[in-house]
């Protein structure tokens, strides 16, 4: 029988959202406050949904422990307590939650081999979240609802 | 097409143990759950039913109703248990998460006439929850 999981983590992180490809006054419209030279912060809270087969020995659809230490690793140790626009991944990308949200998906999907990725849910406060079901996912298949 | 959702809270104990392997293998696998002692959890349950909103009464399903299919058939059995040793179908199933939600599924689906049971949430800890939706 197939079930899916989620596991939520959370993890604190600054950026400015600033495109080198617009000028500074439409920089200053698009993005408003997110555009201060100096930056500013969130506390995220990251979910990540996993989907499978219940496992007849272990009653589960992951390896928790492997979930968690590839999160730890991959995700919170590389971007917790980090400057986003410092990091490779944000050099061509404005760091928006949107492009952190499939970016974190991209490293899961990458790297994650214990159980299938469904869903990179991302809370930058507890009004604004952003999901992201990967590249495939057409309209309407990623919500059951 | 409207979903209708109802929450519950219930509090129960259990550990993760397969017969079928050794000590060492259950202790690997499981860690601190496999203790035969048991540990506990306040679990939240979420029940999602769906259907077309009855012209009548304005309702997808009496929400009584709902409650008390969910009482008698999960909160009677599982709200201050041990899961393992006094929930039938644990018997022979490791009570995880994701079988706790199946079997909620189970209990639930043949009871529910006016709407379809739509997902089953069980949410084991406010960072762990499981969605089953009567996949095979």
């Amino acid at each position: 029988m197939k079930a899916h999981l989620t596991r939520r983590y959370r993890f604190s992180a600054s950026y400015r959202l600033h495109s080198p490809a617009i000028s500074y006054a439409t920089n200053r419209r698009v993005y408003g406050k997110c555009n201060n030279l100096y930056g500013h912060g969130h506390n995220y809270a990251l979910e990540v949904t996993v989907g499978g087969q219940v496992d007849a020995r272990t009653g589960m659809v992951c390896d928790l422990v492997a979930l968690d230490e590839f999160v730890s690793r991959e995700v919170l140790g590389r971007f917790g307590h980090e400057n986003l626009n410092r990091l490779a991944a944000f050099q061509n990308m404005v760091p928006t939650t949107e492009n952190l949200c499939t970016e974190i998906y991209r490293l899961l999907e990458r790297g994650f081999r214990a159980a299938t990725l469904e869903k990179v849910r991302l809370e930058e406060t507890m009004m604004n979240s952003f999901e992201y079901y990967g590249p495939q996912a057409a309209k309407g298949v990623a919500s059951r609802e | 097409m409207v979903y209708l959702t109802r929450r519950a809270e219930f509090s129960a104990s259990h550990y993760y143990h397969n017969p079928k392997l050794t000590p060492e293998e259950n202790k690997r696998l499981f860690g601190k759950c496999n203790n035969p002692h048991g540990h506990g959890h306040n679990y939240t349950l979420e029940v999602t039913v769906r259907g077309p909103v009855d012209t009548r009464s304005g309702f997808v399903m009496d929400l009584v109703e709902l409650k008390e299919v969910l009482n008698r058939e999960v909160l009677d059995a599982m709200d201050h248990r041990f899961l393992n040793q006094e929930v039938p179908e644990f018997r022979n199933r490791i009570p995880t998460t994701e079988n706790l939600a199946i079997v909620i599924w189970q209990r639930l689906e043949p009871k529910l006439k006016v709407a379809e049971l739509h997902r089953v949430r069980v949410y084991e800890t406010s960072d762990l929850f499981v969605d089953y939706y009567g996949e095979l």
